[in-house]
């Protein structure tokens, strides 16, 4: 039998017996990640879609002094409420948070909006507060059309159109598609896959190095007639593929979660069917070389298992360094982009969710790179393997 | 046949081999006996070509350890220092994968690890996962797999470090039966006992250096020391007196 192929057998065959590996492979990373964005996506979902059929209780200091705005605030569906003696402790109860915010109507209101000199609305709030910014904004919102609308009045009955106000009539036009606006809340699925096919070789790579050598296996099988280098690309190999398992798994899992969160309600539908998996699975497979190569390289210089599991915790976050950066920029796939990895396997994942046509040119740049990074570090870390110091 | 010349070696600046040389014949078994950080482990692992030496030339069966190393460790069987294995899989499967290793026909694997289980008398835990095994048995699976290719030369890193009474008298007679069978075993210790109750041939070395090379018989004679250990002790304290 083949050197390479009797490491790579025994390595995939020992670490389907290791629960650790079997749970950082097959569980941590794979089923722990969707779960995890599907709770947050939800979470967010209900934050961001405050029902503006539900009415809100708005406290509002000196409501007598305003009876109009009162009426108005009530008629868009804000209820006004019995709020804080005065505005002293209208500001110690927002603070602590006892009332999101606060409205205060001053006592001469009435006399300035009659004389028609601006009248002073108050609307106190934390808007450091997420909730109550929201609020706020809303309460701000009914605010100013009311002020539109008494504008509006004033104008009319000095026989002027209200539509002198209004030189400009802007009209946003939106021509995204629901696959593209979730594309930029999906983008962040590519880190997790990533990170969930890291995870998924984790223990592999490490024990090539600093696994053995703790347990004392190193030394008698460097023994063995057969070469250094034979001994690490099986053991490579066979961290590709619990990686490859670790991403399919991922993957799926995804494309079952997605199908528990509401993301219709925002007007998005990611493409993400099981066609869509197996093409991703493709996009991300090449990735595996690089991955297990670099874990392996990290953990060659380490001391002890310990040691490598914290090392190789750092490297998981270094591929979505690109990722994070090239979602800050908004940057568009381009050609030369494709050469780097990681920011290529996000880009065209991207591509993929909004439904935009795969362009072959890319995928081919992204796939050749990829292996070929993950050819280069192979050949160091066999290069590190035959090292006499492998040993100490 | 085994045959070390002048090995050198030195790992910054640590001198730990300084001329190192001694010859390990078929149907004999070679001790190499020392005092801690004589330089035992590493003249076993120039030979096992774990390391290469700065200067000298080991052979076995005639084959140069540094120009063909994989062609030499074809022809031994090792057991270095506290060997570990692969405690999720079992003692059978550690032997197996070894036997792979060592490039053996797949046909006849089976077959072949079968006989050195017997051998070693292993068949009691011999499917059973290593992760719980003692010692002893950790001992024995290690042995079974570095011989499980039949080879010619056997060498032994202190096997018998952490062994109990009957775990080493199992040791002894398996090493007399691979010295009847023809083998050249080469084993180190520290033990002086385990060393006169076996050895054909003493090797004692001390500050990378060989102290003294000869039959139990002829160090006696030569340190004019009845006693093995007061021989040790002499042969070692005087270096390159002998």
């Amino acid at each position: 039998m083949l050197p390479v192929r009797a490491v790579f057998q025994k390595e995939v065959f020992d670490n389907f017996r290791d629960r650790r590996t079997l749970m950082s492979a097959l569980v941590m990373g794979p089923i722990f990640g969707p779960i995890l964005f599907a709770f947050v996506i939800n979470l967010s979902l209900k934050q961001s879609m405050t029902d503006v059929t539900v009415a809100l209780d708005v406290p509002v200091i000196g409501q007598e002094h305003a009876p109009n705005l009162i009426e108005f605030l009530g008629s868009r569906n804000l209820n006004v409420v019995d709020a804080p003696a005065d505005r002293a402790a209208a500001l110690a109860a927002v603070k602590s948070g006892l009332h999101e915010l606060v409205v205060v109507i001053p006592e001469n209101f009435g006399e300035d909006l009659r004389d028609m000199v601006p009248a002073t609305v108050e609307v106190i709030s934390d808007q450091a507060d997420s909730q109550a910014e929201r609020d706020a904004r809303r309460t701000l919102r009914a605010l100013r059309a009311y002020n539109q609308q008494i504008a509006s009045l004033r104008l009319t009955a000095r026989g002027v159109s209200p539509g002198v106000m209004r030189p400009l009539n802007i009209d946003v036009v939106d021509v995204s598609t629901p696959s593209g606006r979730s594309a930029m809340l999906l983008g962040m699925l590519s880190y997790f896959f990533i990170f969930a096919l890291l995870t998924g070789g984790m223990n592999l790579a490490i024990d090539a190095t600093a696994g053995e050598r703790e347990r004392g296996s190193l030394e008698p099988l460097l023994c063995l007639p057969v070469t250094r280098d034979q001994l690490i690309y099986g053991k490579i190999l066979a961290a590709c593929v619990f990686m490859s398992i670790s991403l399919a798994l991922s993957l799926t899992a995804f494309n079952i979660t997605l199908k528990f969160v509401p993301l219709e309600e925002l007007g998005m539908t990611p493409n993400f069917g099981p066609l869509e998996v197996v093409i991703a699975f493709f996009l991300l497979v090449p990735f595996t070389l690089l991955g297990a190569a670099l874990m392996t390289l990290v953990a060659s210089f380490t001391k002890s298992y310990k040691e490598a599991q914290t090392w190789v915790s750092i490297v998981l976050l270094a591929p979505t360094l690109p990722i994070l950066v090239a979602s800050i920029l908004m940057v568009r796939a381009s050609s030369e982009l494709m050469l780097i990895p990681s920011l290529s396997q996000h880009l065209l994942l991207v591509g993929l969710i909004k439904n935009e046509p795969l362009n072959m040119l890319d995928v081919s740049i992204s796939v050749v790179s990829t292996l070929a990074a993950g050819v280069v570090l192979t050949m160091i870390c066999a290069r590190l393997y035959r090292r006499e110091g492998l040993l100490v | 046949m085994i045959i070390v010349d002048d090995l050198h070696k030195s790992f910054g600046e640590v001198k730990a081999l300084r001329g190192v040389s001694f010859e390990a014949r078929d149907g004999y078994v070679t001790g190499l006996l020392g005092p801690n950080g004589a330089g035992k482990s590493t003249a076993l692992r120039v030979l096992y070509t774990v390391i290469r030496p700065d200067r000298g030339v080991a052979t076995i069966d005639g084959v140069d350890v540094v120009t063909h190393a994989l062609e030499a460790r074809g022809r031994i069987g090792t057991l270095p220092h506290g060997a570990g294995l692969y405690p999720h899989l079992t003692a059978r499967e550690n032997i197996v994968y070894y036997a792979r290793l060592y490039g053996m026909d797949c046909s006849l694997i089976d077959e072949r690890v079968q006989d050195v289980i017997d051998q070693l008398d292993i068949n009691d835990f011999a499917d059973r996962r290593s992760k719980g095994f003692s010692q002893g048995q950790r001992t024995k699976v290690a042995l079974a797999r570095a011989l499980v290719h039949g080879p010619q030369n056997i060498i032994l890193d202190e096997p018998s470090n952490g062994l109990d009474v009957m775990a080493i008298r199992s040791l002894r007679e398996l090493i007399k039966t691979l010295k009847a069978s023809g083998k050249c075993v080469l084993f180190s210790s520290h033990v002086m006992q385990e060393v006169s109750a076996l050895c054909d041939e003493i090797v004692i070395i001390a500050e990378g250096r060989v102290a003294l090379h000869d039959s139990p018989d002829g160090i006696r004679n030569r340190t004019g020391c009845d006693d093995l250990e007061e021989a040790f002790v002499k042969a070692i304290s005087h270096v390159g007196a002998y």
